[in-house]
């Protein structure tokens, strides 16, 4: 699902502004677009599929300085940039590139920073292809767009690196207590913005290291745990306070923190229930919810099990059920920890499949099989309640469903069975009950979800904001870190009227 | 990060842990867990609560070794911190004035029957306290026991107590002999919960077990801890851990617990190694 929502006029306006700044003009001057045009996109840099396919590293090297300043040659610098209207968060993307031209490195940061805290995160996770580089101009012209993911990235990694990271200035203190309940993309970005505002921020995880999906789920080879940690400690120096293991909800409920003082709410806590199929066989040993299996291997650390006490079930023939980028990571998990055969089991064709496009050819190059138009029926265990196999049932596409993608239906007869010693069920996830179960004032939706007003992320009840996942179900990384700042915003209007 | 208060050894294969967590003591209610982390490279388990001191902030776990994790928490002394220590989880029991209550508990369950049959008792409850023991030294809490129950039952092998047998063959003989017996807990050991329940279901007495499947985050998000019951797939960390015992698939159970069974001893060999050379 792509969200574009329409540029703002004050946004337009400082666009412009940058647009027309002297350097600008003659940065534009300083190479003819028909130059420019001439350059190739540059390659992300990856290790060896047989290589990686048996660590944990990170697939992805990172663009050289050299080839970023090539790259960021190739965008026009248009006077309507297509990019920002793609962007969630609204980065000035035509002005952090055009700085990475100038080599202004320092200033480009900046340049995100001011509507990006995470930076080093969205370069690396972001779906680009079906946000800000699907609108790029240079692609409608020629297909190919300019690399404003990977730039991301780039400069962010710069400056980790080059170890002085940039504190914006903050407001003076307001004295304002305001709690942020998940430490996931929502909550950490709607942190960083409202201890800018000058509040007093308070996040509380329920798990024992901050990032929510970015910890538990996204493996390390793709967001390294490194990284994550560097973005926690920008917030802490911000003036962030984080609260570990601590259930709102059952260490204490929002009216218990509003007797501690806290003014105001942020709920973020995500899209924490696996989904599981109900068919027979699901309970058997090793098969596994994707959450569970990825929770395992990348919060716990089992890849490292016995240096790490957590172990988890290493398949020699894993199947993992589902198309999307969670699917993805859980087979590219299996192969890593040793599966000889992984593969994924999708039931509509290759053409649906909702992972990103970088992910399904990173795994094809690492040897994971893909089985279309299938799906299981059931699993078989042995005589100790192990998985050893399941059924499958063929599918083919018929009339389109109310997601306008073609609607799988079976083929009558067409079961078949396979072995297999691992089974990851990866069909999504739906919204964590826990805060509507112990917040009863809450109104939820049908699918399990906080309802707001999508203008201000207001749950309706005074105080109480709610964004990420919580609300929309399984989305991206990016619209939860979008609901995260926009909620801020509204948050301190909030506390600002709220104290006259 | 919790601090330890206490740290003891109650028999030999049983210890109890105390540890300062003042908000998990005052929301703390009889039936609920905390998940417990050793150390920074542990694995998360739920350890049922036994006890606990709003005052003090003070709350207390009784648990088994079996493994890596339960070895590294039986060598955690006073001062030393816990990297995780999370609760209170899952719902509190039902505690209502039911008539006459049969608690019944073995090994860990000893002491997580306690703030239950406390509970129940000061809701009214005639409470009939059942235990079971391999032999008579495994038994501890029987003071803390004796004050809240009105009759206290105690098992073990070697009959230095009330009796031999295992406590289930006690449970059906006393719905018998107490011609009401209005409902049951039961705590311990997957064994004990499953023979209590089936030593119940003939005479149809509502059975509460407490079920310890393993669990990872104890908050719902991962389905580790995920069990049959009535048909129905539920989560024991969110919808339990408490659950009719005549309605849970058992076998299921009891393999799931195994899930990583040569991991385990695994785990403990490399651990042991480490630790004593």
């Amino acid at each position: 699902m792509t969200e574009k929502p329409e540029i703002s006029v004050e946004l337009k306006e400082r666009l412009r502004a940058e647009y027309e700044k002297d350097w600008r003009k003659e940065l534009r001057k300083s190479l003819p677009i028909k130059e420019r045009m001439k350059i190739p996109r540059q390659k992300m840099p990856e290790r060896e599929p047989e290589e990686r396919n048996r660590d944990f590293g990170e697939v992805n090297k990172g663009l050289d300085t050299e080839a970023a300043v090539q790259e960021a040659r190739r965008c026009w610098d248009c006077a309507n940039p297509g990019c920002v209207s793609g962007c969630p968060v609204s980065i000035d993307i035509p002005s952090f590139i055009k700085l990475i031209e100038k080599g202004d490195l320092v200033a480009s940061v900046r340049k995100i920073k001011e509507t990006n805290s995470l930076p080093a995160i969205c370069g690396r996770v972001c779906p680009q292809e079906t946000q800000c580089e699907m609108v790029c101009n240079l692609k409608k012209a020629t297909g190919v767009s300019v690399a404003i993911g990977n730039l991301e990235r780039f400069i962010s990694d710069f400056e980790r690196h080059q170890g002085q990271v940039f504190i914006p200035e903050i407001a003076p203190s307001t004295g304002s207590k305001v709690a942020i309940i998940g430490a996931g993309p929502a909550g950490l970005t709607a942190a960083g913005e409202l201890a800018k505002k000058g509040h007093r921020v308070t996040i509380f995880e329920a798990l024992h290291i901050a990032g929510g999906v970015l910890v538990y789920g996204i493996p390390e080879f793709r967001l390294p745990k490194a990284i994550l940690k560097a973005e926690v400690d920008y917030l802490r120096k911000l003036g962030v306070e984080l609260r570990m293991s601590f259930v709102v909800g059952k260490t204490a409920t929002i009216d218990d923190l509003r007797k501690d003082g806290y003014e105001a709410f942020f709920i973020g806590t995500g899209a924490g229930l696996p989904n599981f199929m109900r068919i027979p066989g699901e309970t058997l040993v090793g098969v596994y919810s994707a959450n569970e299996y990825l929770t395992r291997v990348n919060l716990m650390r089992a890849y490292e099990f016995p240096a790490y006490d957590t172990p988890v079930i290493r398949g020699k023939r894993a199947a993992v059920i589902g198309g999307g980028n969670v699917a993805m990571d859980s087979v590219r998990t299996a192969k890593r920890l040793g599966a000889e055969m992984a593969a994924i089991i999708y039931r509509r064709s290759r053409q649906e499949m909702p992972a990103r496009e970088e992910e399904v050819k990173h795994a094809e190059e690492e040897g994971i099989e893909f089985h279309f138009l299938t799906t299981p029926i059931r699993y078989l265990g042995d005589e100790n309640g192990r998985v050893r196999a399941m059924e499958c049932l063929r599918m083919e596409l018929g009339e389109p469903d109310s997601s306008g993608r073609r609607k799988p239906v079976p083929v009558p007869g067409s079961e078949f069975m396979t072995e297999v010693d691992l089974v990851v069920v990866a069909i999504g996830q739906s919204p964590n009950p826990l805060m509507a179960q112990t917040t009863p004032e809450l109104r939820v939706g049908k699918w399990g979800n906080l309802e707001v007003d999508w203008k201000t992320m207001a749950t309706g009840i005074p105080g109480i904001f709610a964004g990420g996942d919580i609300v929309r179900g399984g989305a991206t990384v990016i619209l939860a870190m979008g609901d995260g700042r926009l909620a801020a915003a509204e948050i301190d209007k909030y506390l600002k009227k709220s104290h006259g | 990060m919790a601090k330890v208060l206490r740290r003891e050894r109650l028999v030999p294969n049983i210890h109890l842990l105390e540890v300062h967590a003042p908000e998990v003591a005052r929301k703390c209610r009889a039936g609920q867990f905390v998940i417990v982390m050793a150390d920074e490279r542990g694995e998360r388990i739920p350890l049922t609560i036994a006890d606990w001191d709003a005052k003090r902030g003070s709350v207390t776990s009784v648990f088994l070794l079996v493994g890596t994790s339960t070895q590294k928490l039986s060598l955690l002394q006073p001062g030393d911190e816990l990297p995780v220590y999370v609760g209170p989880l899952g719902r509190p029991s039902d505690i209502q004035n039911f008539g006459t209550v049969v608690c019944a508990g073995g090994c860990f369950g000893i002491g997580a029957i306690y703030p239950i049959a406390r509970a129940l008792k000061q809701a009214g409850n005639r409470v009939i306290t059942l235990i079971d023991v391999k032999a008579s030294y495994l038994f501890y809490w029987e003071d803390k026991l004796r004050k809240i129950s009105d009759r206290l039952f105690v098992s073990a092998r070697d009959s230095r107590y009330d009796s031999k047998d295992y406590i289930p063959f006690k449970l059906e003989s006393l719905i018998q002999e107490e011609k009401k017996v209005d409902r049951v807990v039961a705590i311990g050991c997957t064994y004990l919960m499953y023979r209590c329940a089936e030593a119940t279901r003939p005479a149809g007495v509502k059975t509460m077990v407490s079920l310890n499947p393993i669990m990872v985050d104890g908050t719902g998000m991962c389905g580790a801890c995920r069990v049959t019951a009535d048909g129905k797939t539920k989560f024991a960390c969110v919808d339990g851990p408490d659950f009719d015992g005549h309605t849970i698939d058992w076998p299921e159970l009891f393999s799931r617990r195994k899930s990583y069974f040569d991991d385990e001893v695994k785990s403990l060999c490399v651990f042991e190694r480490e630790r004593f050379g």
